[in-house]
Parts: C-alpha cells; structure tokens; sequence
C-alpha cells in the first residue's frame, strides 16, 4: 500500500513540482495518473521507490516511511520501470541485464537463473537470451527494460509512459500483461498520456495539474468529462467523443469501453426503428 | 558532486555589464588569469587573483550558480591537494616541510582560481556569442559548430545522466557502496547507456542538420556581428594592466614564502 500524506515538493531549479498531493494506492489497484506535460506526474511516482523525497509531508510504503530507507531496499517493493529503455540497458547480453537487478539485491545465482528464465518467458523475450540488448528493435528494448524489473517480482509495479513507441499489438499484449499481475494481486501504477490505451483498461484515473490533484475516480467517469480533461489538455478517447456528439440522442455519456458502446447503440438503433 | 559542477557551466540569458561584454575579450580575460595562475606557485598571489573574481562575480550577478560550481570542484581540489602532498611527502623523506605544504595549498588554489574564471565566463556568455567569436576569428564553421554544440549539450548530458542514475538506482544499484575500486565500476551502468545515448543523439543531430542542408553553402553569412564597445575596450585594458603586472611582479618582486613565520 502506499500513503501519500500532504506531500509537497520542489527541485534545487526552484520550480514547484508538487503542491500538496495526497493519496492513497490500495493492494492490487490498477492506477493511471495522466495530465499534461510538466503535472508533476513522474515527479510524484519518484516518491514511490524513494529516488525522490518530499520536501514536505511524507510518503508510506507498506508503512514505511521514504525518508527513513534506501532507494535499494524500497525498490525491492516498489519496481520502477523508466521511460526509455535506453536509459537503463547497458549489459552485453539480455540475460545479464536482468540479472542486474538480482544481483544487487543479493539473491543466489541459482534464483537468479530462475528468474531470469521466467521473466524472459513472461515477455516472450527468450529466444534474445544471449542477444545484445543495443540489437533489438524499440519495443524489444521496452520488453527487456520491464523484464529487468519484472524479474524481482516486486509487489507494486510503476511504469511511466508503457506504451510510447508501442505498435498497437504490444500495447494489447502489455495491457493484457497488467490484467495478468492484477490476477496475483499486484499493484501496478502507470504514468501515461494513451488516452486510448486508459480507456481500454479502465483503471482508477488520477488526473493531475500544476502540481495538484484535479480528478481522482474511475476512469469512466473522469474519461468523460469534458470540462476537466479540457483544463488539462487531454482529448477525449474516441469512444467517448461519439456519445458527446450523439447528446441530442439521449444516450448516456459516460461511455469508454467498445462492447459497452456496441450494445448501447444497439439498443438505441432498435429504439428507432420500431 | 559533478552534477553541480555542470550546473556552472550552464548559462542563463541576463542583462548585466559582464553578460555584455565581447565573448573574445572576456576570453582573453580568462586566458590572462590562466596564464598568471600557472606563472605562480605562491598562496599570496594565487590568493589575489582568486579574490579578483570576485567583484565580476558580484558584477554579473551569478553569485550561486558561481558558488555552485566552487562547491562542485571542491573533491577535486581536495584530491588535488591529498596527491601533491603526498608525494612531497615521500620526496622530502617521509617529512612534511611547511614548504611542501604550502605548495601543495598553493597548486590546490590555482586550480581553484582556474574553475572559478572559466566558471565566469561559460556563466555569463551564451554558447551563440561563444560561436560566433571563434568564426570571426577565423576558425572554420564546422570547428566552432562542434565546439558550441559540445557546450550546449553538457547540461543536457547532465541531465541525462541523473535520469540514469535513478534507473539504475530503482534496479538496486548503490553507487556509493564497497571499497574504492568497487565505488569505480559502480559507475559502469550508468556511463555505458550515456556514451551510447549521446552517440545517437549526435547521429540523430547530423540527419537532422543534413536535413535541412547543413554546409550548403561555403561561404556562410551571420545574423549578428561582434563588434567592440566602450565598455570592452576598458575590460582589455583592464586585462592588460593585470597581466603586465603579474609579469613584472614574477621578474622584479620576490614574494616572501609564508613559512617564513607568519604560518609556521
């Protein structure tokens, strides 16, 4: 669990990054914190894993206080997956590059073994075992990046931005991935601006500004709200700009999912012929 | 530690009679207390043009972003200092001579002296200015494009690498843990993933150059020309004044070693 109590925060350039943000993330939530670019979004999940502390207020992982343990230790929890995997990989073989992580928190070469083999499988990445990370392709890169962090099977799971640089095939893959650790119980965060993506996965949404907190809910209803995406230059998903325009037909708006859509405007096209 | 070393090195746009200068006279200036500083092995002197940086300083109004870099070249400096006196050491016979010691201060401020001038100047003149005074002195464009795009990107480099840094740190790495050598390799993770992202990013920098018919034509014209105003020709003076004096005070005045008495 996590326990984000009045946090505020500000970087050595002066600029406020986050002003006064509390919330809290339950076991086994799925969470998309979205806003406009400079939110304080990534800033805020950087208070998870300890890479950031707050200047202001405090942060509980499990009930452990950020301030008073190591990164190390807090990331053993909490596994942060960054944005560009180019950031991270550095390693000869994608087999190593996993076992990075396993080794700095001390497990035994025989888990590691084991777990490399077994995040690998998970991402569909073993036939690369032995390949070097800089030969593969974008998306692969991603996949190793998260197989990396995977490998641990930490308990909460933050990804900023999964799905830039994703065909629409791996973003399926990864969404249904998110449902998978959902099922044993994880909790995983994402940082995103896939409006799309969001939709499809329907999450609790926490919609972030200036540093703040504006929207925090199902994704349902946030996805759908025209004023307070407008303020926070998000586009409504596609699904949901059909039932705005369709609002002279009565149709309920607050509409993200394509089955739920299929059967709404099924029913109303019935409606009208009879 | 580094990282605010870099923050030195970062300019920001501001009005001040410093910022105004001529880039080439503000380097000759930089060139000049260089030149004294490697003239001297004394405190005293060394100490002097130290304390000269001061009022441009003061002048140019980046007193932090000064102090910053100073607080950044301090390991170095300290590590500058451990080294020569531990070698003087050894040379004398395992003694420690108030000599040795107060060279040893002495080549520590020097280097001080040189981060804090040069630190000056990469604050208060824009990379674009800097560009267009090695053209005008004559340095073909595709040297002073090089040298200006190596300076632009030194903060983006140092941002990049603090974003590494953290995703290293988020995979369990603990940079400041184990013995010496181990601290050393410690940094691997995060220098192999910045060489070879500032690799692509200059392959990506030279398409997007070509792009858009970089070295098309040969004979390139500018914008804005440097030229020298009243107040440039003062700051020459100036540095001249100062550099005729350091070579006169090296050649005709003897400076008293502070181990005469007055330290030791």
């Amino acid at each position: 669990m996590i326990e984000v109590e009045d946090i505020y925060f500000k970087y050595q350039s002066g600029t406020e990054a986050l002003k006064g943000i509390t919330l809290k993330i339950k076991d086994g939530e799925f969470v998309a914190i979205m806003g406009q670019n400079g939110a304080g979004k990534t800033t805020l999940v950087k208070h998870f894993n300890g890479l950031l502390k707050p200047s202001a207020g405090r942060v509980l992982v499990d009930n452990i206080q950020t301030t008073k343990s190591s990164i190390a230790s807090l990331s053993k929890t909490v596994g942060f997956v960054f944005q560009n995997p180019d950031h991270q990989l550095f390693s000869e073989t994608v087999e190593e590059e996993i076992a990075f992580a396993l080794k700095n928190f001390g497990f035994n070469q025989e888990t590691i073994e084991k777990q490399i083999t077994w995040a690998l499988n998970l991402l569909s990445l073993t036939q690369y075992r032995k390949t070097s990370p800089f030969m593969l392709s974008g998306g692969e890169r991603k996949r190793v990046a998260l197989a990396s962090v995977l490998a641990w099977d930490p308990k909460i799971l933050v990804l900023d931005e999964p799905t830039i640089g994703q065909d629409h095939e791996q973003k399926e893959i990864l969404r249904q991935f998110i449902v998978q650790l959902q099922t044993q119980g994880k909790t995983v965060v994402i940082v995103t601006h896939d409006v799309e993506f969001v939709a499809e996965c329907n999450p609790r949404v926490i919609l972030m500004r200036e540093g703040k907190i504006v929207a925090d809910g199902e994704g349902k209803e946030i996805l759908t709200n025209t004023n307070v995406l407008a303020e926070s230059s998000i586009v409504l998903p596609q699904i949901a700009q059909i039932f705005a325009q369709l609002e002279s037909m009565r149709l309920p708006k607050n509409v993200i999912d394509i089955y739920e859509a299929k059967e709404i405007l099924q029913r109303a096209y019935g409606r009208q012929k009879e | 530690m580094s990282r605010s070393v870099f923050d030195g090195l970062k300019f920001r746009k501001v009005d001040s009679p410093i910022h105004n200068l001529d880039p080439r006279v503000k380097f000759i200036y930089v060139l000049g207390v260089f030149v004294a500083a490697i003239m001297y092995n004394e405190i005293i002197p060394l100490l002097l043009l130290f304390l000269m940086q001061i009022p441009f300083v003061l002048l140019a109004g980046v007193q932090k972003q000064w102090f910053r870099s100073l607080r950044g070249a301090l390991f170095l400096a300290l590590f500058i200092f451990l080294t020569n006196i531990l070698f003087r050491y050894i040379g004398a016979g395992y003694t420690f001579l108030p000599a040795d010691i107060e060279f040893s201060v002495a080549v520590t401020i020097r280097f001080i002296v040189l981060v804090a001038s040069f630190s000056v100047f990469f604050l208060t003149t824009s990379p674009d200015h800097l560009g267009l005074a090695l053209e005008q002195s004559g340095v073909p464009y595709e040297f002073s494009f090089a040298f200006t795009t190596a300076v632009r990107f030194v903060p983006v480099l140092a941002e990049e690498a603090t974003t590494i840094m953290d995703a290293q740190k988020a995979r369990g790495l603990e940079l400041e843990k184990g013995s010496f050598m181990k601290r050393i390799r410690n940094y691997v993770p995060v220098l192999i993933p910045l060489i070879v992202s500032a690799i692509r990013r200059s392959l990506e920098l030279a398409e997007a150059m070509e792009s858009r018919a970089w070295g098309a034509t040969k004979k390139r014209t500018n914008l804005y020309e440097l030229k020298l105003h009243k107040g440039d020709f003062a700051m020459l003076i100036i540095t001249f004044v100062i550099i005729a004096l350091e070579v006169y005070v090296r050649l005709f005045v003897p400076i008293p070693p502070l181990s005469g008495g007055l330290l030791f």
